[in-house]
């Protein structure tokens, strides 16, 4: 077998170990791929805030590895973050609105990885 | 072509430029295939010259992505500036073409890893005039996108500033100067003498229809907000040159 596929497999095992028994995990693991694209760059390559763009940025992208403050939102909380942005959240525009990028789909399959980082051990 | 001119319906003086026209022509053609052969032989590997390669891939092509994309060269730079570069290249992309590649973890925060940042090659000089001519040829043109109309208007720096760092954010992923900004995106302090104005513009109001997978957010900014951004590009642009 292919190790690309083997290592997909396999993580989607360990997903559905954790935190989706009964829910399809495909999507957590969708969204991980777009979180590496359109999210890293500021949210850090572990999610921690921490990316490469944050040294001169005035507001600091939210940590989403933190388990208890992530637990404070919604899936409607984070999905009008992700496709709006912070304006609309009443927070930074340094957080862009993704409407005119993604899906509604994508941004579903993000809310889900969002989950998989702030609130299970895979996530760590 | 030349066939499809009837004998009798050409002057004589004409007839004398079309047959020196004729033994022109094929040189001039075999020459442009040259290009074109050596555009996809050293450059494809690493940028899309057609937008179909992008279009009909799914996102995670952005996270493969080994260089920008050139189908749409011709409507984006500014010939001069392509020449120079070509011949003598220089990192645009702080953190190179696809960012996550060449990042570090690290107790301070993700920082960028400069060692697996490779210098782009430099065309000899006899080759540079040739690819860029030929790279200008390429445009994207299935929608009419670079009808702004923009007429640049005077800024001060200040203002301009606090718009592209305070207001729109811009600031998040470019750099309007050597020592400020983001750097997940291709600096911009010299956006002005690599692009061409009315690119700027239709970029920055729709960079997904450039482009399906951008990492550049699309922020629904309206035609004035985004003249103000260039007037400030223009500004920095010029005072950089
Ligand atoms: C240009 C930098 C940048 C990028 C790129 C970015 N973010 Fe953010 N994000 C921020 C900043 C800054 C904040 C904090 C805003 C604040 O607290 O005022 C934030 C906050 C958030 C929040 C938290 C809102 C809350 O309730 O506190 C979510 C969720 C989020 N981002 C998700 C994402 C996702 C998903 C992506 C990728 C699609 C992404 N962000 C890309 C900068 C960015
Ligand atoms: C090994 C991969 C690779 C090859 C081969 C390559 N390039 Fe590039 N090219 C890149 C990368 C990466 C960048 C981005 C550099 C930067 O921003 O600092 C780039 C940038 C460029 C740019 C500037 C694009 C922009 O949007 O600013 C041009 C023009 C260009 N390359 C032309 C060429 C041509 C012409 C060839 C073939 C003769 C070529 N490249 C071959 C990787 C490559
Ligand atoms: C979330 C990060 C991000 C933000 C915020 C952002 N950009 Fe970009 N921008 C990029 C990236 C990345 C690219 C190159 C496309 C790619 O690599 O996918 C780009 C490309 C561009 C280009 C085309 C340059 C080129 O060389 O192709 C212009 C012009 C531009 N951005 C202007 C702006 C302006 C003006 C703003 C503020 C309104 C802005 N950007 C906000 C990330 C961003």
């Amino acid at each position: 077998m292919n190790n690309r596929i083997f290592l997909a497999l396999s993580s989607l095992t360990i997903l559905a170990n954790f935190a989706y028994a009964g829910s399809p995990p495909a999507d957590a693991i969708r969204g991980k791929t777009l979180y590496k694209i359109y999210c890293t760059q500021c949210h850090g390559l572990e999610g921690d805030g921490y990316g490469i763009n944050v040294a001169d940025m005035e507001v600091l992208p939210r940590d989403h590895t933190e388990t208890k403050e992530m637990k404070t939102r919604t899936d409607k909380d984070l999905f009008k973050a992700i496709k709006f942005g912070g304006k609309a959240i009443d927070k930074s525009v340094l957080m862009p609105n993704w409407d005119g990028n993604l899906s509604d789909r994508q941004i579903d399959d993000l809310v889900e990885y969002l989950r998989v980082l702030c609130c299970t051990k895979t996530g760590k | 072509m030349f066939h499809s001119v009837r004998k009798g319906a050409v002057p004589g003086s004409l007839k004398v430029l079309l047959s020196a026209m004729a033994c022109w022509l094929p040189l001039a053609t075999a020459l442009a295939e040259d290009v074109g052969q050596y555009v996809s032989k050293s450059c494809a590997g690493c940028h899309a010259l057609t937008q179909a390669e992008i279009k009909n891939a799914d996102v995670s092509e952005r996270a493969r992505r080994k260089g920008p994309p050139l189908y749409y060269a011709g409507d984006k730079f500014k010939q001069k500036w392509l020449e120079r570069w070509l011949a003598k290249p220089v990192r645009l992309r702080p953190a190179g073409s696809f960012p996550p590649d060449h990042t570090i973890v690290t107790d301070d925060g993700d920082v960028i890893d400069r060692a697996t940042l490779k210098d782009h090659l430099a065309l000899p000089a006899g080759k540079t005039k040739l690819v860029a001519g030929y790279l200008m040829g390429l445009h994207m043109g299935d929608k009419p996108l670079l009808n702004s109309q923009y007429k640049p208007k005077k800024i001060s720096k200040m203002l301009g500033s606090m718009d592209f760092n305070k207001f729109k954010g811009c600031s998040a992923c470019h750099r309007d100067a050597a020592d400020n900004g983001g750097v997940s995106g291709p600096e911009l302090y010299t956006a002005w003498s690599r692009m061409q104005p009315e690119f700027l513009i239709s970029y920055i109001k729709d960079p997904v229809a450039w482009d399906v997978h951008t990492m550049m957010p699309d922020k629904h900014l309206k035609e004035k907000e985004i003249h103000k951004l260039v007037d400030y590009l223009k500004l920095i642009g010029e005072a950089a040159q």
